[in-house]
């Protein structure tokens, strides 16, 4: 009996996260994924059809055959959508590769600062979640604006004599998007970098390496593993990102999450943002996919 | 002629005076902030030796050979090698290799990688290194394990690994901290072998760390016995056994039983310590210049004493009667713990050399303890 119940138990532990996954991710995707096979229309909600569960076998079966791809033959036909994919994902590509470029080295220094400052560290990595993420992006038009503090200082330095034009352009979401995600990349490459065995890279010079190749030919390689994790927690969520293309880009900006928020708000048009939301899901599933295929080969190879 | 024990091999370039040190510490000092790892050291190494530094852990043995390797650099002092001054020179461009305490393989490369790691850095033609690699991997016995990853092995194997690859560059010296330590005591005992034909093969300099005396005493042609940051002495295994220079040394190497007292009388050849805690007075050679009057330690080794239930024909000198306290057998020896009328609990141990006693020594027997005066050690430090 004992035994029943602590499988039971354990069944029912084991359920939460499935249970989770069913409620807030399948459900609200099954309903995205009905709603980009209607129709628009003008009405409350503003598409057709709509299942009335009360009519019946007969009313459902009506309501399924006026499903159709039409929204997404659409997505595939006018350029505007294929480019704005396109260079939501090169935008997403170029961010993380800076994002690697600025973190790569923060996390070095930390996992090679002293033990006693370490935790100090990681606290001021972690400190600007404190701050609401959208007044933080405010905070970037208030240092990238032609009046701003950036070309303030850069003309008080004599850099430059006119403003350099930043704000409202591809520039500003790459600099908005490095600064945003920065910590997903540095968190998981310190951990990597922390618990390796600083001996390796002394036996690697014992061995005849200058500090720059004992960096490229073992520190580097045995940190892929975080180099990995951090790079897909940057790709994944920028290429859907909304907020700062929609506040630091401008008009020549073009992103998929920015697409979509208009198609929604201002077209009112629920079942084609609905296809984009869907095409966005499946094009990320190929990255997240790999990221597990990767966590999956890292932990093996751990054992 | 007498001899202090047996010796590994003869060899003995400290005693000639003609002989030119491979390695010199010179009054070497390191310090970590307020820490004085090494204080004021000088120490010099020959070449081909087997040389083994012994203290507890922190008493800056470890620090020595990072200084040598490399990796830290004296606060002052210097070392040589070979007649040349290694100040400044990077570990990367010094000709001696290490073998780190955790073995430090390369977890992303094959046993083969590592052991060609080395080679591929001084820019080895690639048929070369492949017959380096292979030589090195027949000399540690691993020839079928060249394409695992370290985590594929045991213990003993990596270890292994961890060796080749500090060989296969060929170094002057090779460095060793606490190689055997990971290792159990089976293996280890077979592995210290193994690393003694190996040094007299390659005919290398090795300097190894380690804090186990044993390991130190099997394998090393000197010892030298640190702490805070000095040595104590420097010297065979043999002669840091039977002939240590302190009470330190005496008392961290092996087991022993001290006497502190006062020396009551010189006669030439002779002298009588006065141990009035214990009750007792020892007659000893005078290995050591004293006059009466000054306080003195004595040390003598479990194994010198004799036990017997028979009174001694001289009870007036090195002897004194007492109760079997405890008794530990080993097997291949047995020691007995004797508390003297004093108090004192005196450690004598008897090798087991024949299978069947008549009448053994029990617990509560009134036993004697005596020795003779060449058994103990007589310490003026």
């Amino acid at each position: 009996m004992q035994k029943l119940i602590a499988s039971v138990v354990s069944r029912l532990v084991i359920s939460i996260p499935y249970l989770w996954m069913l409620i807030f991710f399948l459900i609200p995707f099954i309903i995205v994924f009905k709603i980009s096979l209607s129709q628009v229309t003008m009405a409350i909600p503003p598409y057709t059809p709509t299942i009335d569960i009360w009519a019946g076998w007969q009313g459902l079966v009506n309501s399924v055959s006026q499903f159709s791809w039409d929204n997404y033959t659409f997505l595939g036909s006018d350029p505007l959508y294929v480019k704005a994919y396109l260079s939501s994902v090169i935008i997403a590509a170029i961010s993380t590769f800076l994002t690697l470029l600025v973190g790569y080295p923060i996390a070095y220094g930390m996992a090679r600062a002293p033990a006693t400052v370490r935790s100090t560290l990681l606290m001021l990595v972690i400190l600007p979640f404190w701050t609401s993420f959208l007044i933080r992006v405010y905070a970037w038009i208030g240092i990238l604006k032609p009046e701003g503090l950036l070309n303030q200082f850069l003309m008080w330095a004599n850099v430059i004599h006119t403003p350099l034009n930043i704000l409202n352009t591809n520039t500003a979401v790459l600099i908005g998007i490095v600064y945003s995600y920065l910590p997903f990349l540095v968190l998981p490459i310190y951990s990597t970098l922390e618990k390796m065995d600083y001996s390796l890279v002394e036996a690697a010079e014992d061995l005849g390496c200058p500090p720059i190749t004992a960096f490229w030919k073992i520190t580097f390689p045995l940190s892929l593993p975080g180099v990995v994790a951090g790079c897909f927690l940057v790709f994944i969520p920028a290429v859907g990102e909304f907020v700062i293309p929609d506040l630091l880009g401008g008009s020549e900006t073009l992103m998929i999450g920015k697409t979509l928020w208009n198609e929604f708000s201002a077209n009112r048009d629920w079942p084609l943002s609905s296809a984009v939301a869907v095409v966005l899901l499946a094009l990320l599933v190929v990255p997240i996919v790999l990221f597990q295929r990767s966590e999956a080969k890292a932990q093996e190879s751990e054992k | 002629m007498k001899s202090l024990g047996s010796f590994r091999r003869k060899f003995a370039p400290w005693n000639d005076p003609e002989a030119k040190p491979y390695i010199s510490f010179e009054n070497v000092t390191k310090k970590f902030g307020d820490f004085t790892a090494v204080d004021d050291l000088s120490l010099t190494i020959y070449n081909r030796e087997f040389f083994a530094l012994l203290g507890a852990s922190g008493c800056g043995k470890s620090t020595l050979l990072r200084m040598l390797a490399g990796f830290e650099e004296p606060t002052s002092g210097r070392i040589l090698l070979d007649g040349q001054d290694m100040r400044g020179i990077p570990p990367y461009k010094r000709p001696v290799n290490m073998m780190f305490q955790s073995y430090a393989l390369f977890p992303h490369m094959t046993v083969e990688g590592n052991i060609a790691f080395g080679l591929k850095q001084d820019g080895m033609p690639a048929n070369e290194i492949a017959a380096r690699v292979a030589e090195m991997l027949k000399l540690v016995k691993l020839e079928q394990f060249a394409k695992r990853k370290p985590h594929q092995l045991s213990g003993g194997q990596r270890q292994r690994v961890a060796l080749a690859r500090c060989v296969a560059k060929r170094p002057k010296v090779l460095l060793l901290d606490e190689p055997l330590g990971a290792l159990d005591k089976k293996l280890r005992e077979e592995t210290q072998f193994e690393l003694m034909d190996l040094q007299m093969k390659l005919g290398l300099t090795f300097v190894v760390v380690t804090h186990d005396q044993e390991e130190a005493m099997t394998m090393a042609d000197r010892i030298a016995v640190m702490d805070k940051g000095k040595v104590k002495q420097v010297a065979t295994p043999a002669e840091v056994y039977e002939a240590p220079n302190s009470k330190f040394v005496a008392d961290f190497i092996g087991n022993v039983n001290m006497f502190e007292g006062t020396v009551s009388t010189v006669v030439p050849g002779k002298v009588d310590i006065d141990v009035p805690a214990d009750k007792i007075t020892i007659r000893t050679d005078a290995t050591r210049d004293c006059a009466a009057g000054q306080s003195v330690g004595f040390a003598i080794r479990p194994e010198k004493i004799r036990l017997s239930r028979k009174e001694p024909a001289n009870t007036a000198v090195n002897a004194a009667h007492g109760e079997l306290y405890d008794i530990a057998y080993f097997g291949d020896m047995t020691v007995f713990h004797v508390r003297l009328e004093s108090g004192r609990i005196i450690k004598a141990a008897s090798l087991n050399a024949v299978r069947t006693v008549e009448d053994p020594l029990g617990y509560d027997d009134m036993v004697w303890v005596n020795f003779d005066t060449d058994a103990g050690i007589l310490l003026t430090a």
